[in-house]
């Protein structure tokens, strides 16, 4: 799919554009146009530098972040096999935020400056993670809506302009495929188990539906960067396309579940042909969205304390390795 | 993981052998290899549980999914011997994990010692991982198959998990005044539960072949030990042992919070599936 | 901070970041794994290590969780050395139009078996 090229909407680059820019610029606008890939070297506006390196570090620390909600059940699981599918989905968490700092790094901040953003609450990362995972039930719910909603956002992504940034995105679609079902199948669990199970399975959906929907983003008509990264090739549907298709997905299979979702207005409309929910909360988003969320603050608590903690190790690592090159220096001379 | 051959009946040492390959499989372990691979379980379990902790709060990054990885695999280790002592007591993993009292496990102290900063974690990794690979590369000979088959898989990742404390040792140790001062606490901290890892009892008597001798271990373990010291420039720390007690259930005060956190939601719904 | 790519498999030198850290951070190393004999190491990503061994292991624990691979390389990725993209034009012309190095510029032998 060739888009229209993005010439008009990228911003004027200076007047005094040396011959190597031109050259740089007409290059970079011709891979768009021809639906290619721009890597790390190319030349790129400073505006599609910008934004990558913003919404690639963001979403590795939704990553790091995303592993907390999770993390606070690894030591209560209810049996030892869904111990250990969580721990290897939390520690595929993990993997993932390095996949996509490595990525970010490509466009010229250092991981160390990514983290001390976010830890200075200088960075966002997706307010989903500033919801309580308060029952075990909610492993099921963030795995099957929260996991859901991720992997619809994320396979347009495997197709983002910027090579390195796809690349992350497939091997993490790739892993990601088992964090959906392994949440579908502790639902479904639930909801066959005990009727206080089953219970606790309904009340996880109910808290963790409208929440899920909201990672898509604000409305079109409400999202002023949108266009721009579409017209860039890394953003290939809009927020409510890929959300009424999330819909759709949900509604399906809530059925197999035994389960319902808290909305009562869904229904497919066949002159739009997209799925239509009812009203989300947009408020409560911009609220957790400016840090007053349940968990804003417990989460960025933990991830500073976590880093600040290990910087005496690091260091120590550091130190070590310098001694040893020192000594094979020496010993060389 | 691989393309599991390991069938469900015929268990043989060199199978990628899975917890659920154990559970299927038509066993009878006696009374005696119950109780010792419920030791073997546990110990694994606990050490686990502790692990599991670090995820999402390691020093780096590279290191949640490294500590990660040597949780993942003690759980798998766990889950094999627990499902086969299971075998033996007409129970399952789950109900030996999650309906035991605190007396019914059969840990080491060691295993239950808290994480404290890395430096103790890497402290108690190191003596677990070391010991674990000596016992493990002899279990696998052991004349009963289905505990050779477990340790035939867990040797190779223990020696893994050796690799792994060894380096960190060597860099703690090495590298700054802290880590060093940091190390030493840790290892300091760790010793007193060291002995305790390769005393004989009457079980160990009665399996005969077909368990370990943990006073075998103890030779081997000091010389790997003696060796690592001295390149990272430690010396064995010159603190008493402390009296064990695990094998026989009898505890520190640990193993308490660290069950009651653990077992705490399976108990409130008793005969639930998940 | 060594140069940069990692995900990228075309470039080594990202532009250098802003401010130099007080406190020297991990390196940067680049990730190629073998998945099976046989076959070429081929690059899977990159990540951070103090040094040589923990970098090869931090490349087993992270980028072969799944069975991916049998060998590791790791190299730092400031060894990394690129061909000059900005010179992509001249570099890369001299093989364009020289279509008789492929077997698809010889037509007339069309049909012939074995050939």
């Amino acid at each position: 799919m060739a888009t229209a090229p993005a010439v008009d909407q990228m911003p004027a680059e200076s007047a005094t554009e040396t011959e190597e820019e031109r050259a740089g610029r007409e290059q970079f606008e011709r891979l768009i146009s021809e639906d290619s890939r721009i890597e790390p070297r190319d030349w790129m506006p400073e505006a599609y530098r910008k934004t990558l390196a913003r919404q690639i570090s963001q979403h590795a620390h939704s990553e790091i972040i995303g592993m907390q909600p999770e993390a606070n059940w690894i030591s209560r699981a209810p049996s030892l096999k869904r111990k250990a599918i969580l721990m290897a989905k939390v520690q595929d968490e993990a993997g993932h935020g390095l996949y996509l700092y490595s990525a970010a790094e490509t466009l010229g901040t250092p991981r160390d400056k990514m983290t001390e953003d976010l830890i200075a609450g200088k960075a966002r990362y997706s307010s989903i993670f500033n919801y309580p995972a308060v029952t075990w039930a909610d492993m099921g719910a963030i795995g099957w809506l929260v996991d859901g909603a991720a992997i619809a956002n994320q396979v347009p992504l495997c197709r983002a302009s910027y090579g390195p940034y796809g690349r992350a995105m497939v091997r993490i679609c790739k892993e990601e495929s088992f964090h959906q079902r392994q949440g579908f199948e502790i639902l479904l669990e639930l909801a066959n188990g005990t009727p206080a199970q089953k219970e606790m399975a309904q009340d996880a959906v109910n808290r963790w539906y409208a929440p899920s929907l909201m990672m898509f983003g604000p409305p079109d008509d409400d999202s002023p960067n949108s266009k721009q990264s579409m017209a860039w090739n890394i953003k290939r549907f809009s927020n409510d396309e890929l959300r009424s298709r999330f819909v759709g997905m949900m509604v399906e299979q809530v059925k197999v579940l035994g389960l319902t979702l808290p909305d009562d207005q869904i229904r497919f409309d066949e002159d739009t042909q997209q799925w239509e929910h009812a009203p989300l909360d947009w408020n409560e988003f911009k609220e957790v969205l400016a840090g007053r969320g349940p968990c804003n603050a417990q989460r960025m608590e933990r991830r500073r304390e976590a880093h600040e903690d290990g910087a005496w190790v690091r260091e120590a690592a550091a130190a070590y390795a310098d001694k040893r090159a020192t000594a094979a220096q020496q010993k060389a001379a | 993981m691989s393309e599991s051959n390991a069938s469900a009946t015929r268990i043989t040492p060199g199978n990628a052998l899975r917890p659920e390959d154990i559970a299927a499989a038509d066993l009878r372990p006696s009374a005696d290899v119950a109780e010792y691979a419920l030791r073997l379980g546990d110990d694994s379990l606990i050490l686990s549980q502790r692990l599991g902790w670090w995820i999402s709060r390691a020093p780096e990054l590279e290191e949640d999914v490294a500590l990660g990885n040597i949780a993942l695999d003690l759980i798998g280790h766990a889950r094999s011997f627990l499902s086969y002592a299971g075998h033996g007591l007409d129970k399952t993993e789950d109900d030996l994990a999650y309906f035991r009292r605190e007396p019914e496990f059969r840990c080491a102290h060691l295993f239950v010692q808290p994480n404290g900063d890395f430096a103790r974690t890497i402290a108690r990794q190191l003596v677990v991982s070391h010991y674990q690979f000596e016992l493990y590369s002899r279990l696998m000979h052991s004349t009963d198959a289905t505990l050779a088959a477990i340790a035939a898989k867990a040797v190779k990742e223990v020696d893994y998990h050796r690799d792994h404390s060894s380096q960190w040792v060597l860099r703690l140790a090495l590298g700054t005044d802290e880590s060093r001062r940091r190390m030493i606490a840790g290892l300091k901290l760790t010793w007193p539960y060291v002995e305790e890892l390769f005393v004989d009892d009457q079980l160990i008597d009665t399996l005969g072949e077909a368990a370990v001798r943990p006073s075998t271990l103890r030779a081997p373990f000091d010389s790997l030990i003696s060796a690592l010291f001295a390149e990272a420039d430690l010396d064995i720390p010159a603190v008493p042992g402390a009296v064990g007690g695990g094998r026989a259930g009898k505890h520190s005060e640990h193993l308490g919070y660290l069950l009651a956190e653990m077992q705490v939601l399976a108990r409130e719904h008793p005969g639930a599936t998940w | 901070m060594t140069g940069g790519s990692t995900t990228g498999d075309d470039g080594s030198a990202a532009p250098a970041p802003a401010a130099p850290e007080k406190r020297q951070p991990w390196p940067l190393w680049e990730v190629f794994v073998r998945s099976s004999r046989g076959l070429s190491h081929v690059h899977a990503g990159s990540l951070h290590a103090p040094d040589a061994e923990m970098a090869v292991r931090n490349a087993r624990d992270l980028y072969t969780r799944r069975n991916e691979g049998v060998s590791l390389w790791v190299v730092p990725a400031s060894s990394i050395i690129t061909s000059d993209p900005d010179a992509k034009g001249q570099f890369f012309e001299s093989p364009q139009g020289k279509d008789y190095r492929h077997a698809t510029y010889y037509t007339k032998s069309d049909g012939v078996k074995h050939l």
